[in-house]
């Protein structure tokens, strides 16, 4: 069964340069989302993080 | 704008609240039963469905799947309506989660006990089980993400990525890791074996532990503590990166449970390296908790549900701590196999798990119910005792765990091993094991409580009813809008593709891992001497499995000194390549079992598992007197070995065709080495004559399953067996 997978993966042409992309593609990912958390709108984030506060639709007890 | 009016399913969170409750003291209950098997080892005695080895599965699926399960779902489709402002998707879909959940666990309940199981942890059920998992979980995935397509607010809250990603990585999770080979309906063998079904088991394992315990957790964190405290979550943006780097770190961790195995170094190292880094996320998260309740740490003097939350993001502070420690190796070197694991899985059951799940129930059930809680008093008794008993359990394990090993590992100074003899070490910290029952007790006193108290308050509220709501239908985004979004602020809006891109982050590191064990020819070395098992051998694992055996018996003899000399020649990858499934184990309660082969008589095991303590004084083995009664079921033996064959074990078909007669001359031999002990001449006879002269049916010794069992066992670590290494050890005698 596992013959199947290994195969077709020895098949692939430059398979080595896979690992350098994914390195990559995470590195750059991360650098994004930190770039994107640390400049976001404060109102922004402070609506976001109401939402679970938003009472309006429930009953108060 | 138009508002539209809608009603938020209700019922459905008290449903799954009662599962909680209900399988959580059956979970906890169980546990507390195998907890007291330590020292009352044959209370049980006889009564093979509430053995100790098929009990332990039960315990670990019932407290995992029916009790953090049910909360999960709990809590999932309380908040996730409120957060999206919208119905469930489909209410046939939420009672379909709901019923097909509890008909699993019902199924397990039964099954379990009856000794159907795969052996690979937490993942015990067999096929169909397996299957019906699959179906059930498609069904909360598609309804929470329907839900998100017809929701009402426009950005989604980060407790629903959390819940997103559980859904997605335990589907993958539990697709691969339950790739297996149907014999019958209630019977099956992994299709990876050895070295590779330890990797993906563990890869399973440790994932689990991940994204069923942790991700959905964090996501009821971020609802219920904003909500009890009544303020936002301390960092929003520390919520953002928590998310991605948890997700994404936390799915290459799983070798971290197999340092010092045969698995490649290079596999090994990635699992440390990546776990240490876990630490960040982790306490981001808790800290994000935590620091939630600044300013409002007066509430938590008064009110229980924050008390609860407290300690339960205490406990995965602490659990998140000591996980990545326990991956250092020089660490694990202490900790494997001790109840050191048992401690800190406990930490993170009884702490995390538990007490959020406890919190959350305070919290809820009056709004639910419409009332005020029956008694905040209760309550506080429930989460002193539950604090104390969660201190009483950890305590004496931490203890016993590096007493145990501490004396595994001591040497005299003339070179021989201080407690040759396993039980020294096991019969010194017994009287832990007698704390952490007493532990285990008030953890359950607590939960007791906290039962009676939300029943009372159930009866006194009214009428659990859907809640009506009413919020604008969200319109369409404009390009005016969208100008000054920034990327992240686009995805947060577009459920489907968060969904991708977690998928993507979870599949990376687990394809790094998986693949080249599948596809690197040398990753296992080959070692001509290793045979596949003799059909009686099958059989003979086959009840090995059964009974659980590897909850208390490794078959990993780890590279040290210390356990060579104990246990024979260290674990080769080798060894195990027709190991369909592999049974390693984690857990020492009792010795490790490779090398167990052609170190005892056959009369020894037998008397061994008729009466434990008559040959090894002091042993907390139960009596497994069924086996040298039960007549060996050898209808399925060509079937199992033909699945074998499909597998990759290289049986010829002449093997297949003489399997029947193969059995009975090596089950002749192992009778005939009995014959060697006068006394089981003696009481054999007698009860073939006693069966003669009832009129009854004798089924010959050659026929019985404890001699299937025997020579399994005399086979064990026996292909490359080196004689000088074990015949200076003496383990259990």
């Amino acid at each position: 069964m596992l013959r199947f997978i290994k195969g077709n993966l020895e098949n692939i042409d430059g398979v080595q340069i896979y690992p350098i992309i994914s390195l990559l593609i995470f590195f750059l990912f991360f650098a994004a989302l930190f770039w994107w958390v640390f400049s976001a709108r404060k109102e922004y984030i402070s609506e976001v993080s109401n939402i679970p506060l938003d009472n309006q639709n429930e009953e108060q007890l | 704008m138009e508002v539209e009016k809608f009603y938020y399913d209700n019922k459905i969170v008290r449903k799954f609240i009662v599962a909680t409750l209900l399988w959580g003291v059956v979970g906890m209950l169980v546990g507390l039963m195998l907890a007291f098997m330590f020292l009352f080892p044959n209370m049980t005695d006889g009564i093979s469905w509430l053995s100790f080895g098929r009990l332990r599965p039960l315990h670990t699926n019932a407290v995992i799947f029916a009790f953090v399960g049910n909360a999960i779902f709990a809590g999932v489709y309380y908040s996730t309506q409120r957060l999206l402002k919208a119905r469930m998707w489909s209410d046939f879909l939420s009672n379909l989660n709901f019923w097909g959940w509890q008909l699993i666990i019902v199924g397990a309940a039964i099954t379990l006990p009856l000794g159907y199981t795969t052996s690979k942890e937490y993942a015990e059920l067999e096929w169909p089980f397996d299957i019906a998992i699959a179906v059930i979980w498609v069904a909360f995935g598609a309804n929470l993400i329907g839900t998100m397509i017809k929701r009402r607010q426009r950005h989604l809250y980060v407790a629903i990525w959390f819940y997103l990603a559980t859904f997605v990585t335990v589907a993958v999770l539990h697709i691969v890791n339950s790739m297996e080979l149907p014999v019958t309906a209630l019977k099956s063998y992994s299709a990876f074996a050895g070295v590779q079904d330890a990797l993906v088991q563990w890869w399973y394992g440790h994932n689990a532990v991940a994204f069923f315990l942790t991700t959905p957790f964090l996501g009821l964190m971020y609802y219920f503590v904003p909500k009890a405290a009544n303020r936002p979550i301390y960092s929003y943006r520390l919520s953002i990166v928590h998310f991605w780097s948890l997700i994404f770190i936390y799915i290459w961790a799983g070798p971290h449970h197999l340092l010092y195995s045969t698995l490649p170094d290079w596999a090994q190292n990635l699992g440390v390296a990546f776990s240490v880094m876990l630490i960040a996320p982790s306490w981001g998260g808790m800290i994000n908790g935590l620091l939630t309740l600044r300013g409002a740490w007066d509430k938590v003097r008064t009110d229980p549900v924050l008390k609860f939350m407290v300690v339960a993001i205490t406990g995965y502070g602490m659990a998140t701590f000591e996980g990545p420690m326990l991956s250092l190796k020089n660490v694990n070197a202490i900790a494997h196999f001790s109840d050191w694991v048992i401690a800190h899985v406990h930490v993170g059951a009884l702490a995390w798990n538990g007490f959020l799940t406890f919190g959350m129930i305070y919290w809820l059930v009056p709004k639910l119910f419409k009332t005020k809680l029956y008694s905040i008093r209760l309550a506080n008794v429930h989460f002193w005792i539950g604090t104390l008993g969660i201190i009483m359990y950890a305590l004496p394990m931490y203890v016993a765990g590096f007493v145990q090993a501490s004396m595994w590992k001591q040497f005299n100074p003339d070179g021989n091993l201080t407690y040759g003899n396993f039980l020294e070490t096991l019969n010194q910290i017994i009287p832990m094991y007698w704390m952490r029952a007493i532990g285990g007790t008030l953890f359950i006193v607590g939960a007791l409580i906290g039962v009676y108290n939300v029943i009372q308050t159930a009866r006194n509220g009214s009428k659990v009813k859907d809640e009506l709501a009413e919020a604008a239908r969200l319109t369409r985004v404009t390009k005016r809008r969208t100008q000054k979004e920034k990327y992240h602020t686009w995805l947060e809006r577009r459920p489907v593709k968060l969904t991708l891109y977690a998928t993507i982050a979870i599949l990376i590191g687990g394809m790094v891992q998986i693949i080249p064990s599948l596809m690197v020819d040398d990753y296992v070395p080959k070692i001509s001497s290793v045979q596949p098992y003799t059909p009686l051998e099958l059989e003979g694992r086959d009840i090995y499995i059964r009974e659980g055996c590897n909850s208390c018996h490794s078959q990993l003899i780890r590279p040290f000194r210390s356990e060579v000399a104990r246990y024979g020649e260290y674990s080769k990858a080798g060894e195990f390549v027709y190991d369909h499934p592999f049974l390693w184990g984690s857990k020492r309660t009792g010795p490790d079992l490779q090398r167990v082969g052609g170190k005892y008589s056959a009369s020894w095991h037998l008397n061994h598992f008729d009466d434990p303590q008559s040959t090894s004084e002091g042993s907390i083995m139960p009596s497994y007197a069924w086996l040298i009664d039960n007549e060996l079921d050898k209808s399925l033996t060509e079937r199992k070995m033909k699945a074998m064959v499909s597998l990759g074990v290289p049986y010829t078909e002449e093997q297949i065709d003489r399997a029947q007669e193969w059995m009975d001359e090596q089950g002749t031999l192992i009778v005939e080495d009995l014959y060697n002990d006068p006394d089981f001449v003696t009481s054999y006879e007698a009860s073939r004559e006693e069966a003669l002269a009832r009129g009854e049916e004798f089924t010959e010794m050659k026929d019985r399953e404890v001699v299937a069992i025997i020579a399994y066992l005399q086979r064990l670590g026996t292909d490359i067996k080196v004689n000088n290494a074990v015949d200076g050890a003496a383990q259990n005698d």
